[in-house]
């Protein structure tokens, strides 16, 4: 048995799960705050994949990681207000803005990417430092999975306490639910519905450009094409599967990391024998299992999805 | 158009559906723009840009269907634009409490902390109207205030009005229903098409001259019909329960019959359970429990499909959820039942010269007012909209037809029409079950009534010499 | 405004401003990067359709994507978004592939309409899952068909990297083993790869055009894409048209994988060319969901795609740039507003811009 428990290092594997949960919760927190106010944000992975771009590429010319994070989170605020712009005034079907700024990402991340990046020789920025809490960290078992990261995996916890916060607490947050279950009655109670699903939308852009600094500045200190791999959509069901809550994202996004780090352990700790490309599945299989189960669309927001026009 | 309202007084805007009274106060209340003229408040012209503009002036508004959010609670919605809170932080306890003293200030008891979602819906109108007052309205607008709400609750929002109006408000009140106007009213002004007919009081005019203004010529108050001749029994529900989307039971033991060649109308406030009833009888809902029988057959366990083709008809209460597809054509429209069977199609091949021919029959039949059968439904107006909704029903010769407010929101030309068209088609031996939450309606085309009260039908009488206050009562829960 | 001049605003004249429009954003994308914009687009022209076999090469590319771009409107107009054409598209190149290199000495009139049945069938059983969970669990069908992409790259990454399944004996790098050679679609211009897969392609848009237009089944999937509610008050049944319509989609899908295995490549490699599924959306968009705007779409995109490599080889603009380009021009389709707005032809919209073909302008005799 303890031999079992050596070979599967379960804090080993409960840290590695939360910190790669970081850009799913980030990229679900954001989707969420977007969605309770009633725009579909399906751009999460193009935002991600931005932020990522971005902040490498910004990072890499200044040689300072931290500029290079702010750039990301710059980067997804722009972006997401153009997904603002085509599908709040413009009325361009939300889902349509969001697959087209996707598909933009794509482009455009690999164009300049090949361009000035592919054949850079000069070193990269590195990696963001790891920090450890004082005393916090030297807690057994807690202090080395939750007191011991980098700075995107910090942001991410103190995160969800503040949109949380703000969602549930604060006239903020009571005026976003408001446009995001009936926008009508939010404007005739004198809401200016546009204006707080832009300022969401932007948030939103925020906080998915944040995720995906992650991806190129905390875990790897490079950029790759299309490395955010589907998270964002990933993200978007871990926020139907939380519920439209905060918790509840982080949980359903721990969730799926960890069925992740499970599968690649398959081998090594369970001895079972699985081909390589069926563990790869695993977080798009449990996706699909997770949306149908939890029933889709059945407690989301009312009014989500459509296009709020004045009279 | 020019209209004028004093404070201390109740100011009734009548008018048909569509004559323009929910846009010229929507205007009041800054959510449209005016085009032109000009608006004085307090003697001094005003320039609306939002309601929040309106609010600011002491305008408060009840719509018809209500501006709640049901997820949150009632002193959340009250508080909602105006919210009592610390830097950005909400302070519920201290906005409970500025409820509870506007409530008892008013007497319009409702629990602040309770989510709008299980309130009922009358207690839902008094959240809608503390609302108005917490912001100081001190010119109430009320858009069709009685549609949801038994003859009992309409005396209790009328004492409301009246008790306002004495304290120094003045209180708008827009509504299509004559039999109000006078009793609650101190001015009346009457709309049609937009523009305004004439100004007058209930001592100065009687139902029948406001009538006449509201629509411009004599207005068959009653429908004209013969006695019925039923026949034998087409519809039988026995103990139908039904759950509604939230799983709580909206149809409880509900039992009711309906003979051959007679109107069976369902009298009832809306929320009741009349919209789980009809989408049980069409399957569009699974029954819980009970039985459903078209011509003794069950039919319970069948497809809508298949109750369509069994001579079932649905006038569904919504037409523009579920009665037409507003992007489809007339024509295809009229055949949305039957478009996959000869004539209409053939192997899968639609058939336009039979769509056509079919269509163009029907609209000469049921006075459609259109350009072409070509035309996109969403063309067309209210009243042929739903002109089409019972041509396309009746069209199909159906043994049993459910009419879900057959007239909602369509002229009165049209609604004349519609009633003389199942008259009609009941003395040819059709079956209706009529649903309507106008009681007017059901008392005029009924044969027999059966009162709808919590899911149930508390009582069944003939229509003929009914007592409308009874009725009323039954439809409250009085037994 | 006339029918016709709004049906020639909404179908024609908006998608040209809006590829004019595209081309100019690329153009500054161009500038950007430090090149020439003219020098560029003539070289993509040339590339395209003057250089030699250009234009039998460009209509070569031309083949998948108006496939693609049938699959993808004909789930538009149902309401769906499938953007699982992809991943339809790799499992109806297996299920094809399969059938084609398994299946030896028959003559082509045989071979090759069971191996488009084999991938068609893939395809279709593919994006009916997707359509089925959409049916029975409302589960969205735009994250499980992206999923569903990604797990097809796997298997069929699995199937041809294992030995004794897919992989070919002795090869050099993982693949399949050729298409018997009755398998092959016939050339239709010798000395150029043009195959009669493109016939094929073409034949397709009239025929879906009458699927939709002219068939209950298109009446059923466009009542249902206009108005689910209503649709099912009349007694006709939502789900099955939904997994109907998502196997239709997957098997046009299915069918341009299996046309470019039988026309072009011969057999499948472990390698998957990600970008199709969205260039689909692009054309289907471009197109506005119109089985016949589907034809110039397609056009536009296969010649992007074939002249981008010799543009990049004359300047040096990387080949990438023409994403960009496909990407502008999506937005300004997608938003109508933004041409008119460049343009003053109309005011701020006041109604929901209609992703697919409005009813009106579609003939009903």
């Amino acid at each position: 048995m303890s031999e079992f428990l050596q070979q599967l290092d379960p804090v080993s594997l409960l840290s590695i799960t939360l910190i790669t949960a970081t850009p799913l919760t980030l990229a679900a927190l954001g989707g969420m705050m977007c969605e309770r106010s009633g725009v579909v944000n399906i751009a999460l992975e193009g935002i991600m994949l931005t932020g990522a771009f971005i902040g490498y590429a910004v990072a890499f010319f200044t040689h300072n990681l931290w500029i290079g994070v702010a750039a990301a989170v710059l980067s997804g605020m722009i972006i997401a207000s153009l997904h603002a712009v085509l599908s709040i005034s413009l009325l361009v079907d939300q889902i349509v803005s969001g697959m087209v700024i996707n598909i933009m990402a794509v482009g455009i991340t690999g164009v300049f990417y090949r361009t000035y990046l592919e054949s850079a020789t000069s070193a990269g920025p590195g990696t963001l430092p790891h920090w450890n809490v004082p005393v916090l960290s030297s807690i057994p078992v807690i202090g080395p999975i939750f007191f011991e990261n980098q700075f995107v995996t910090y942001a991410m916890l103190v995160l969800i306490l503040v949109v949380h916060f703000v969602l549930f607490r604060t006239v903020w947050g009571l005026r976003t639910r408001a446009c995001g279950e009936h926008p009508r009655a939010a404007e005739t109670a004198g809401i200016n519905v546009h204006f707080v699903r832009y300022v969401n939308v932007i948030t939103s852009g925020a906080l998915a450009g944040l995720g995906g600094a992650y991806f190129s500045l905390q875990q790897i200190g490079n950029f790759l094409p299309n490395m955010t791999g589907g998270r964002g959509y990933i993200a978007l069901a871990a926020m139907i599967f939380g519920k439209w809550t905060p918790v509840g994202a982080f949980g359903a996004s721990l969730l799926f990391s960890g069925s992740d780090q499970i599968g690649s352990r398959m081998q090594s700790v369970f001895h079972v024998q699985i081909p390589l490309q069926f563990l790869g599945m695993l977080p798009y299989l449990l996706t699909i299992v997770v949306l149908a189960g939890a029933m889709g669309r059945a407690i989301a927001p009312a009014a989500v999805g459509r296009p709020y026009k004045k009279e | 158009m020019d209209l004028d309202v004093s404070w201390r007084q109740v100011h009734a805007l009548l008018g048909e559906n569509g004559a323009g009274k929910s846009t010229l106060m929507n205007i009041v209340y800054g959510l449209l723009r005016p085009d032109s003229g000009e608006i004085l408040f307090d003697g001094k012209p005003v320039d609306l840009h939002s309601p929040l503009d309106a609010i600011r002036l002491g305008i408060g508004m009840v719509h018809q269907h209500f501006m709640l959010i049901p997820p949150l609670t009632v002193a959340e919605n009250i508080v909602l634009g105006h919210e009592v809170a610390n830097r950005g932080v909400m302070d519920l306890t201290e906005s409970s409490h500025k409820v509870e003293q506007l409530s008892e200030r008013f007497g319009l008891q409702v629990d602040p902390r309770e989510r709008i979602a299980e309130l009922s819906v009358g207690l839902q109108q008094r959240v809608e109207i503390l609302k108005a007052l917490y912001r100081g309205a001190r010119l109430l607008i009320l858009d069709e205030p009685t549609a949801v709400l038994t003859p009992q609750e309409i005396e209790g929002l009328f004492t409301i009005v009246r008790a306002l109006v004495a304290e120094g408000k003045a209180v708008i009140f827009i509504t299509h229903k004559l039999a109000e106007v006078s009793e609650v009213a101190d001015v009346i002004t009457v709309m049609r098409r937009g523009r305004v007919v004439g100004t007058t009081t209930p001592k100065e005019s009687k139902s029948a001259d406001l009538a006449r203004m509201m629509v411009g010529r004599t207005v068959l108050l009653r429908v004209e019909k013969s006695p019925a001749k039923p026949g034998a029994q087409v519809l039988k529900v026995d103990n139908l329960v039904v759950l509604d989307d939230r799983r709580h039971v909206a149809v409880d033991n509900l039992s009711l019959d309906v003979r051959v060649g007679e109107i069976f109308g369902v009298a009832g406030v809306e929320g009741n359970g009349q919209n789980e009833l009809i989408d049980a009888l069409m399957g569009l809902r699974s029954i819980r429990a009970g039985k459903v029988q078209v011509d003794g057959r069950e039919i319970s366990n069948l497809s809508t499909h298949a109750r369509l083709k069994g001579g079932l008809g649905l006038i569904p209460p919504d037409r523009h959820r579920m009665g037409v597809v507003l992007e489809l054509s007339v024509a295809d429209n009229l055949v949305l039942d039957d478009f996959d069977h000869p004539p209409f199609a053939r192997w899968l091949v639609r058939q336009f010269n039979a769509i056509r021919d079919y269509a163009v029959k029907l609209i000469k039949t049921f006075d459609i007012r259109l350009q072409s059968p070509d035309q996109p439904v969403g063309s067309l107006s209210g009243g042929n909209q739903q002109k089409l909704v019972v041509a396309r029903q009746l069209g199909t010769l159906p043994k049993l037809l459910i009419a879900g407010q057959p007239t909602r929101g369509v002229d009165v030309g049209s609604i004349e029409f519609i009633h003389r068209q199942i008259v009609s088609e009941r003395d040819r031996g059709l079956a209706v079950l009529l649903v309507s939450s106008e009681l007017d309606e059901v008392l005029s085309l009924s044969d027999r009534i059966g009162v709808l009260y919590r899911g149930r039908i508390v009582a069944v009488l003939d229509a003929e010499g009914a007592d409308r206050d009874r009725i009323g009562l039954l439809m409250a829960g009085a037994s | 405004m006339a029918g016709w001049r709004r049906w020639l605003l909404s179908a024609v004249l908006v998608p040209l401003v809006s590829v004019i429009c595209g081309f100019a954003v690329g153009a500054i994308a161009i500038v950007a990067a430090g090149a020439d914009p003219l020098m560029a687009y003539s070289a993509l022209f040339a590339g395209a359709f003057t250089n030699h076999n250009a234009l039998a090469e460009t209509l070569v590319s031309t083949t998948p994507y108006v496939l693609l771009g049938l699959a993808v409107a004909i789930g538009f107009r149902a309401g769906l978004f499938n953007i699982g054409a992809e991943g339809q598209f790799y499992i109806g190149s297996l299920s094809g592939v399969f059938v084609a290199y398994s299946i030896r000495g028959l003559p082509g009139i045989v071979e090759v309409p069971l191996a488009m049945i084999a991938g068609m069938l893939g395809g279709a059983l593919w994006a009916s899952i997707a359509g089925a969970l959409k049916a029975r669990f409302g589960a969205h069908e735009v994250i499980t068909t992206i999923m569903l992409n990604y797990v097809s790259f796997l298997v069929a990454s699995y199937l041809v990297d294992t030995p004794g399944l897919m992989l070919a004996r002795n090869v050099s790098t993982p693949r399949t083993p050729d298409i018997d050679a009755g398998a092959v679609l016939p050339n239709l211009l010798p000395g150029s790869r043009l195959h009669l897969g493109f016939v094929l392609a073409l034949i397709a848009v009239p025929i879906v055009w009458f699927l939709i237009e002219r068939t209950t089944i298109g009446f059923r999937l466009r009542a249902v894409g206009f108005n689910q509610n209503a649709a099912r008050a009349a007694g006709m049944s939502v789900g099955r048209t939904i997994v109907l319509t998502m196997a239709l989609s997957g098997a046009l899908a299915g069918a341009a994988g299996i046309v470019q295995i039988l026309g072009v490549n011969f057999h499948m490699t472990d390698t998957v060319a990600a970008g199709y599924g969205f260039d689909a959306i692009a054309v289907a968009l471009l197109a506005r969901s119109n089985p016949w705007g589907v034809l110039p779409a397609a056009l536009l995109f296969g010649a992007l795609h074939n002249g981008a490599s010799f543009m990049q080889l004359e300047t040096q603009v990387s080949a990438d740039l023409i994403s960009i380009v496909q990407a502008s021009v999506i937005i300004f389709v997608a938003a109508p507003a933004i041409v008119g707005w460049l343009f003053r032809l109309r005011r701020a919209p006041t109604e929901t811009v209609a992703i697919t073909q409005r009813e009106v302008d579609a003939p009903t005799t």
